[in-house]
């Protein structure tokens, strides 16, 4: 199965999507934008700056998904001895961190209209800030070691310290008394979001999708060209 | 119309700079990851020039390096 994602194979695919992506996330990012500044209705309580969700939520997801992969991929290219999932780890690891100081920035600027405050110690904002930290680790983790082995292993290990705090972020707002309200969208049951604001959120959120995929296909690119350049100079 | 917008019932300042914030970083990441990709691009097309006939063919013979090189020319 690993042989289908042999950088040999899947460089001529991921060297020519960036640039379908990129139209495709304008169009996108377009669509959402309208939706959510122009046509989504205001919020009975909150008035407009129930508009920022928008933003903050499909970020804190994305960060959310992104290190959970990252941690799904470290661990597999450890058990499978596989470099090339380490490769494809690595790559996300910028747009996950980036996603996450957008939840954070946005949540705080969301938290001085709604809140009267732009920070507070609270359980769901504080374990954010806490994965943001362990995202910093992961990357500074690729930037200080040059052996291979060892980068594997301990970026690995960040990983595993740090999905540890995952389902913390997620339920804290259930285990804890928190200024940050509980989960308006859920799976399993029924969501107390109305369609005239969950299609815009949606929309949003697919924009930070393509847009993650478009950054990791050209940082998974410039890694292999990375490990071509060093292939060069061993000729 | 434009006002009522901008203003937001008062929210304005705090939804625009959110949105602001978000669309700034991301041209940031965009721009910070495609200067490092046309960096290292622009490094393998060079090491690549330096090498001779032989070795050059030899590394041609690799899809993936044939792949940089015409993209390379491409952008």
């Amino acid at each position: 199965m690993f042989k289908l994602f042999q950088p040999n194979k899947i460089f001529q695919i991921t060297s020519k999507a960036p640039k379908y992506i990129l139209f495709l996330f304008v169009i996108v990012i377009s669509v959402g934008l309208t939706e959510a500044l122009v046509l989504s209705p205001e919020d009975y309580k909150q008035s407009d700056a129930v508009r920022i969700m928008y933003v903050h939520v499909p970020a804190a997801w994305i960060s959310l998904g992104i290190f959970s992969s990252i941690t799904f991929l470290s661990i597999s290219g450890f058990i499978f001895k596989n470099k090339n999932l380490f490769l494809i780890a690595k790559s996300l690891a910028p747009s996950g961190f980036v996603f996450n100081i957008i939840a954070l920035v946005t949540g705080s600027i969301w938290g001085k209209p709604t809140w009267g405050t732009w920070w507070a110690w609270d359980a769901r904002i504080t374990s954010m800030l806490i994965l943001a930290l362990f995202y910093a680790m992961y990357l500074i983790s690729w930037r200080i070691y040059e052996n291979e082995e060892k980068v594997f292993k301990i970026s690995t290990i960040i990983t595993i310290l740090g999905i540890i705090n995952v389902p913390i972020i997620k339920y804290s707002v259930d285990w804890w008394n928190t200024l940050h309200q509980p989960a308006s969208i859920n799976i399993l049951s029924k969501s107390s979001i109305h369609s005239s604001m969950l299609f815009p959120l949606l929309i949003m959120t697919a924009a930070f999708a393509l847009f993650s995929l478009l950054i990791f296909l050209m940082k998974y690119n410039t890694e292999l060209i990375k490990i071509k350049n060093k292939g060069l100079d061993r000729l | 119309m434009i006002n009522e917008l901008l203003f937001m019932n008062g929210y304005g300042v705090y939804v625009l700079s959110a949105f602001s914030f978000t669309l700034l970083s991301f041209t940031a990441l965009y721009l910070v990851t495609k200067i490092q990709f046309v960096k290292e691009q622009n490094k393998f097309v060079a090491k690549f020039g330096s090498l001779n006939t032989e070795k050059a063919n030899s590394a041609k013979s690799q899809r993936i390096n044939k792949e940089i090189l015409a993209n390379a020319t491409n952008n």
